[in-house]
């Protein structure tokens, strides 16, 4: 047999892995909520932004 | 009139509402009457806002009002003490704990208030504010928050009034506590267009070798393992990922019904049986990538034309709308019972804004009872003890003491819901277009299948057998398939951009066959919540109000809490108030009192004791207003119609038959058939049952009807028409049972809508052919007997990209050509 059969058998064995990773992460329930998770990845940065910019202003003010 | 006094009030107090100076609150955003309500620096509207301004700097959670612009829920209604009692119910908290290990315990709340960021990050930080609470975690577009405690800590009743106390309060009704929601479906149809996919993909690489010419040169052994592993690739996309379509073809071929799943479904088993036969006897390398193409191409329509709203329910009854549990009131004792224990005889408690249960007779109090929502007057009637209460209602002002006198399944409005059209499960109400023409299509091809073969049965076997199933395997209707789901995909979600939102797809459908269209009033073509005020002067006295004078009404309705006082206390400008003397409510009836000195009445004209002559007759609610015992004029509180009803009225008036059906008396009939251009046929007193039946009467004469209603006393009407659409002031409060909800401010955009769902229907007709026109192309070469699988795997795509594309891109088109995008 030759080498491009090996491979072929590679790729599929690593895609097949994507594949069990895909279904694992569905049924686990990661794409059931598609809109909050983007809220809260938000939350730590914007505070300290707002918090520093009010600092700022208020550096700025004195 | 002491006019000396009121030059010495700041005039620039009457001015209050102007832009300029305005006090915003510092919790919600909304407008303060004054600065009166302070704490630290921050100025509040109402103590509400105050008390959950102070919860959340105590814990130092202030970075709420950072995160988003007007955080706050304003907090209207204080929470009466009692109002969980029934939280301490164990049966009402095993429905309503998802689970329970002794310790931690897990809930999910639907939180209607949640609007904004700031609402995710308090609600995900609630172990800040209670220790007890383990974790909470929300979705945000179900609006749901799953909250983790300790139930040993704290008790279910204790988490529900931490929300309330920072304004969140859980919407928990009869609902609620009767059905579970699951979303398995969704992560079904993941999986398998995830498996189709992964399969297709690995299929086409391990096909697209043969397609090139050099591929004779190739080891015949590799060649080989290349078509047995697209054949084991090809078993699951068959055995899993496509096995919903032959289920609902075996399902419609049982109802005698030839649905669009049985032709793509004999597509389907056609070619993997022919690919699977080519396979194993060598005969040839089989169509498995155009196999899998189609079904990953199916499946992804399928999921294109799923578009739910998660936060809406279009299947209420009125179980969301009646309250989880009754005060009841035995031996002098208030006790809270669940609504399901309910029987008849028992006394129970009513308070102002709460809803009337069961059809029950008024022993104590001042009953002013708002109807609206159940039988659609408009108006909110007074009654005495001994008369008798009809469930749904919902009362206005003080505490009322009632006897149940039936049943709550027995009671005038819930009755309805016995009626047959509610029984019946949901069966699509119209035949779509694409299952009828499925029906002749697979017929045809059938035909043509059997033809070629016995065309080819004169000299040779195989080849009739190839040209019987090539056939079968081009005719497939991918793209046919694919035109319908696509079109009313989009449609459906620039309908949802435009605040109207559908049920499913094929309510699209029905939209653009119907022909005639049910108006209901209350609520539905007037706004329920703003009224038009008016004042109107008694002959023979100043023609307008004096400024002094609006102060003085002004500050007397201030201290009523009747809904007419309210209107009118919401009529004038906000202003700081005078005080008010010697004040007296007599319920139902009207206020007295003394302001500046000046003695003023205001209420019914019996109050009033006016005579007769002077008032005038007149449909519209009438507040009478008497200064220092003369007569001043009165105040008319009549409904305002909706902004653009003349519009929509006008587009409609000349292509459909137009009904009007109300629970209002015929007062407004002149102004209503000015309206709707003398060209509809208005019916007024119509109760819920009538309203049902008229719709049915109406379909029994072959029509299609669009009922558009509002409240529950239009449900029976909603359910049975071919489209029913709910209108609403805001979509997450409570609407009927109904095929699409249309947010109220968009109501102008309703013919709009029905043009899109015309232009819609076109374009699939013109996809169709599209689609047939590759069918003939391929049906060309099946028919000779010369079909490729290099043919067939470039005619499948192609033609069901350009149908996708066609679709999607003229949807598009014509939405804009409306101003609908």
């Amino acid at each position: 047999m030759s080498a491009i059969v090996v491979l072929i058998f590679g790729s599929l064995l690593v895609s097949i892995g994507f594949l069990i990773a895909f279904i694992w992460a569905v049924k686990s329930g990661q794409f059931d909520d598609k809109y909050t998770p983007s809220i809260r990845m938000l939350f730590d940065d914007k505070i300290n932004q707002i918090s520093s910019k009010k600092k700022n202003t208020k550096e700025e003010e004195e | 009139m002491s006019r000396i006094e009121i030059e010495t009030i700041n005039p620039d107090i009457f001015y209050h509402q102007s832009e300029k100076g305005q006090i915003h609150c510092s919790h919600c955003g909304e407008v303060c009457p004054d600065a009166s309500i302070t704490s630290g620096d921050k100025v509040f509207c109402c103590p509400g806002c105050r008390l959950v301004y102070e919860i959340l700097a105590e814990n130092d959670l202030c970075d709420y009002y950072n995160i988003d612009e007007n955080a706050g829920v304003k907090q209207n209604n204080p929470i009466h003490s009692s109002k969980f009692d029934y939280l301490n119910d164990e049966t009402i908290i095993q429905k309503l704990i998802d689970f329970s290990d002794g310790i931690s315990t897990k809930a999910t709340f639907h939180i209607p208030d949640m609007h904004c960021s700031s609402c995710v990050w308090l609600l995900e930080s609630l172990y800040r504010l209670n220790g007890s609470i383990t974790y909470s975690t929300v979705n945000f577009l179900k609006k749901e928050l799953s909250v983790t405690y300790n139930v040993t800590e704290i008790s279910l009743r204790g988490v529900v009034e931490l929300l309330s106390s920072i304004g969140y309060e859980p919407q928990i009704t009869l609902e609620s506590i009767h059905k579970k929601v699951n979303s398995d479906s969704d992560r079904d149809l993941y999986i398998k267009i995830g498996v189709a996919g992964f399969c297709f993909a690995n299929i086409m690489m391990l096909s697209f070798p043969e397609y090139l010419v050099q591929y004779d040169k190739v080891e015949p052994q590799i060649k080989m393992v290349f078509t047995y592993l697209a054949l084991i690739l090809s078993f699951p996309v068959f055995f899993y990922s496509s096995i919903d379509y032959f289920k609902s073809a075996l399902k419609g071929w049982q109802q005698k019904m030839v649905n669009m799943d049985v032709p793509i479904s004999l597509g389907i088993l056609t070619l993997f049986i022919r690919s699977t036969y080519d396979i194993v006897s060598g005969s040839g390398t089989g169509f498995m990538d155009s196999f899998s193409g189609l079904v990953f191409l199916l499946l992804l329509g399928k999921l294109f034309q799923k578009k739910t709203y998660d936060t809406l329910s279009f299947d209420r009854d009125y179980k969301s709308y009646f309250p989880i549990s009754v005060t009841k009131k035995s031996a002098g004792k208030e006790t809270t019972i669940p609504l399901e224990n309910l029987k008849q005889g028992d006394r129970i408690v009513i308070r102002n804004q709460e809803i009337i249960p069961a059809d029950s007779i008024l022993i104590n109090g001042a009953a002013f009872i708002d109807y609206s929502f159940v039988t659609g007057e408009s108006n909110p009637v007074t009654l005495i003890s001994g008369d008798v209460i009809h469930a749904g209602g919902r009362q206005i002002g003080g505490v009322l003491e009632v006897d149940i006198i039936k049943y709550i399944s027995n009671s005038y409005l819930t009755r309805l819901w016995n009626d047959d059209t509610f029984k019946k499960s949901y069966v699509s109400k119209i035949t779509t277009l694409s299952n009828s023409i499925s029906k002749y299509f697979t017929i045809i091809v059938l035909l043509l299948a059997g033809g070629s073969a016995l065309y080819w049965l004169r000299t040779d076997f195989t080849m009739a057998i190839n040209a019987f199933t090539a056939v079968l395997i081009v005719a497939c209707p991918c793209a046919l398939a694919l035109s319908t789901p696509f079109t009313l995909g989009n449609v459906l979600r620039i309908f949802g951009k435009n605040k109207f939102y559908l049920k499913n797809i094929s309510v699209i459908e029905a939209l653009a066959r119907i022909n005639s269209v049910v108006f209901d009033k209350t609520g539905t073509i007037t706004r329920s919540q703003k009224a038009k005020i008016n004042f109107t002067a008694s002959p023979g006295t100043f023609s307008e109000l004096s400024k002094d004078e609006k102060l003085e009404i002004y500050s007397m309705v201030r201290e009523s809490g009747h809904p007419l006082s309210r209107y009118i206390y919401k009529f004038f400008p906000s202003q700081k108030p005078l005080e008010v003397k010697e004040y007296h409510e007599v319920a139902g009836q009207g206020i007295k009192g003394r302001v500046n000195d000046n003695e003023i009445i205001i209420g019914s004209n019996s109050f009033l004791r006016i005579d007769n002559k002077k008032t005038r007759k007149t449909s519209a609610t009438v507040v009478y207003i008497k200064i220092n015992g003369k007569f001043r004029g009165y105040f008319q509180i009549s409904n305002s119609y909706r902004l653009g009803l003349k519009e929509v009225v006008s587009g409609m008036v000349n292509r459909y038959k137009i009904y009007l059906l109300t629970g209002d008396n015929d007062s407004e009939k002149l102004k209503l058939s000015k309206i709707f251009l003398n060209k509809a046929k208005l019916f007024f007193n119509q109760s819920p049952y009538a309203k049902l039946n008229f719709i049915k009467k109406l379909q029994k004469s072959g029509e299609k009807v669009l009922m558009i209603g509002d409240g529950l006393n239009d449900a029976g009407a909603l359910k049975q028409s071919d489209v029913g659409i709910s209108i609403s002031e805001d979509v997450n409060t409570f609407s009927p049972a109904c095929d699409a909800i249309l947010e109220s401010d968009k109501f102008n955009l309703l013919y709009d809508f029905i043009k899109l769902s015309k232009a819609s229907m076109k374009i699939i007709i013109v996809s169709f052919s599209i689609s047939f026109f590759y069918n003939l192309v391929g049906l060309y070469f099946a028919m000779q007997g010369t079909l490729s699988p290099l043919i067939a795997a470039i005619l499948m795509p192609i033609s069901s990209i350009s149908v996708v594309l066609f679709t999607t891109g003229s949807t598009a088109l014509m939405a804009k050509r409306i101003k609908l995008l």
